[in-house]
């Protein structure tokens, strides 16, 4: 498909002595716990598949040692894979030679870490242009572009601190900003705000989803955390003992978990937020009411439904009508146990 | 039986054959090659003895003012400076200067060269564990092998003079700046090495940009132990013919003058101080964006 950017095929690591000959014991089936056991080995990534579409993100989501920071690693080659295949714009990653390597990092995919990475002993300015002096850029017109992006970043005034005089959120701005200065089309992000108090996380969310309006960057996002992955990820993977358990869109995750465990994993969120009116959507000809659009959310759905007092209401995509909503389907959908699979029927 | 009570001990005439081929196999080598290596440590000798005779020739005022002006710049410290004015008016005043400015530039080179040479091998210590493997107990027995038993080879080689001198100090004093070098370059933040490497630096980017600025203090700490080192040797330097402080000090030990050998001892002290407290606050001002903390 032409509009993949990034596809990961059956992709395997392993670590400990010698793992190359433990792949084919994991491709039979062996699991991570009976790997350790019996052959001390750990198994990072069993059988990842992921294709990551173009101007898109993509969450890839999980607990900790899920191997989901593994898994970013791979895309840049920080980690060796044990087995499968990367390929980025039909270039395959695992058989750069290391300058086509260096080159690849250097213009092609930057990288956003949780602990920042910042250099210390260099001033705001400086950190931002260090992706620039990599790849070779003068320093005049290296300065010159990160000062563009320090102001979108909203860090302009601070140019000459250095990075310990920041708080963690505006040195993530720096990491941000640095990420973004390459002009590199992937930008792999591993736990970005993890490190962040929650309203300066949430300012951070803002503040890269505004930025992906104007630059439909291809973006990698790691998180551990349920509530970024449903706000930023077009798609969404979820990971666990470095296999993915799931993939989809937030909605798709939501309405048809795959297991248990993704189940447990979303039964605290706030359903109204993430699903759209036209997850239960219907064709019923007895509800009048006002017009809605069909990306608004359940959430605001029942605010306008229940202030105009009607039973429900009309879905319009582009003007047209495409189906109708009633209040008690949008409740019953928030107000779902997620437990009760066979209530799948009442959508649609 | 008597295998118990006495050591199982190679036969006297083995073992002094073995010495004997030992020191003739050495002899041979020094008598072959002797002179090629005499000739390559000709440019550090004139070095050195331009820098003695800079040293001497200049007026005392003169050297007095840089001395100062190098105190300050080094440690922005008024009180340090005075402090190392008085400190060499009494020196000159009690008839040490010549031995002073002697000791002052073999120390300089001393510590010039073990800065050039220790700093790339404590670099490439820190690029392979291998090389650690190999280079540590080789520093490891620099450091304690009694110096005695390295003059001998030295004496052997080079004869008695300056360049023996300053070999036997560079062997005692180089270990501690390769290995901080070592040390500090492989304590640079993890994560901060990730981020470079994934930005495609190169070797040579992330030495230059990040490794080596970050470990400054901890190779500026190697700096100051490898002066304090070469210090401590100069009196055994100067049983080989080195000018300076140890003479003195080494004919009080003969004759038992002990106001001799007090005095140029202290004159010893006193420089290695102001070595230390100069270099120690310079270093300490190198690092300051570490300790600039909140106050943005």
């Amino acid at each position: 498909m032409p509009d993949i950017k990034v596809a990961i095929k059956s992709l395997y690591k392993i670590f400990g002595r010698n793992p190359h000959s433990m792949v084919d014991l994991v491709k039979g089936g062996m699991s991570k716990s009976d790997l350790l056991e019996k052959h001390g080995h750990v198994l990072g990534l069993d059988n990842v598949n992921i294709d990551v579409k173009k101007k898109q993100i993509q969450v890839i989501m999980g607990l900790s040692g899920s191997g989901k920071s593994t898994l970013i690693r791979h895309i840049n080659r920080l980690i060796e894979p044990t087995s499968g295949s990367i390929v980025v714009d039909d270039h395959n990653i695992l058989s750069m030679s290391p300058a086509e390597l260096r080159d690849f990092r250097r213009s092609k995919a930057s990288m956003v870490f949780q602990k920042f990475g910042l250099l210390p002993h260099r001033k705001v300015i400086d950190n931002v242009a260090y992706g620039l002096s990599i790849q070779g850029i003068q320093k005049e017109e290296a300065l010159r572009r990160s000062n563009k992006w320090i102001e979108s970043v909203g860090l302009t005034g601070f140019e000459n601190h250095y990075p310990s005089q920041l708080s963690g959120g505006m040195q993530q701005r720096v990491g941000l900003a640095r990420a973004l200065a390459t002009d590199a089309d992937i930008l792999l992000m591993d736990e970005a705000f993890s490190a962040l108090d929650p309203l300066i996380r949430s300012d951070m969310q803002d503040v890269l989803l505004s930025l992906q309006e104007q630059l439909h960057k291809t973006i990698i996002f790691i998180t551990h955390d349920l509530d970024e992955a449903l706000k930023l990820g077009d798609d969404i993977a979820i990971l666990r003992d470095g296999a993915v358990i799931q993939s989809g869109t937030a909605e798709k995750i939501i309405l048809h978990p795959a297991d248990d465990y993704v189940t447990d994993f979303i039964k605290d969120i706030n359903k109204a937020r993430v699903l759209k009116v036209t997850s239960v959507m219907a064709k019923d000809k007895k509800i009048k009411g006002p017009e809605i659009q069909d990306n608004v959310i359940i959430e605001d759905a029942l605010q306008t439904v229940s202030q105009s007092g009607s039973n429900g209401a009309i879905i319009v995509k582009n003007g047209k009508k495409v189906g109708t909503v009633s209040l008690t389907d949008m409740i019953m959908a928030i107000a779902r146990s997620t437990k009760n699979t066979d209530s799948d029927t009442i959508y649609r | 039986m008597s295998l118990l009570t006495e050591f199982p001990k190679m036969g006297r005439t083995d073992l002094r054959d073995f010495k004997k081929s030992i020191d003739e196999g050495f002899r041979d080598f020094t008598k072959n090659y002797g002179e090629a290596i005499e000739n390559f440590f000709d440019p550090l000798l004139y070095f050195l003895v331009w820098l003695e005779k800079l040293f001497l020739n200049t007026p005392w005022p003169i050297i007095m003012a840089s001395i100062a002006l190098l105190v300050y710049f080094g440690s922005k410290s008024i009180k340090l400076t005075i402090g190392a004015i008085l400190a060499f008016l009494v020196i000159g005043y009690l008839d040490m200067w010549e031995d002073t400015m002697a000791t002052l530039a073999i120390i300089s080179v001393a510590t010039i060269v073990c800065i050039s040479v220790g700093i790339p091998i404590g670099i490439m210590m820190a690029r392979s564990n291998r090389t650690q493997t190999i280079i540590t107990p080789i520093l490891d027995i620099m450091q304690t092998i009694p110096s005695f038993v390295y003059l001998i080879p030295v004496v052997m080689l080079l004869g008695i003079g300056k360049v023996p001198g300053l070999l036997a100090v560079c062997i005692y004093a180089i270990p501690p700046i390769v290995r901080l070098t070592n040390l500090g370059i492989r304590l640079v933040d993890k994560d901060v090495m990730e981020a470079s490497e994934a930005f495609g630096a190169s070797y040579k980017q992330k030495l230059l940009d990040v490794q080596i600025p970050l470990a400054l203090p901890n190779i500026f700490a190697g700096v100051n132990q490898t002066i304090m080192m070469a210090l401590s040797m100069v009196v055994i330097a100067s049983m080989i013919g080195v000018k300076g402080l140890g003479v003195p000090v080494l004919r009080a030990i003969s004759n038992q003058y002990l106001a001799l050998g007090v005095m140029n001892g202290l004159a010893i002290v006193v420089l290695a101080i102001l070595f230390d407290r100069v270099s120690q606050s310079f270093g300490k001002r190198l690092q300051a964006h570490r300790e600039s903390g909140h106050n943005a």
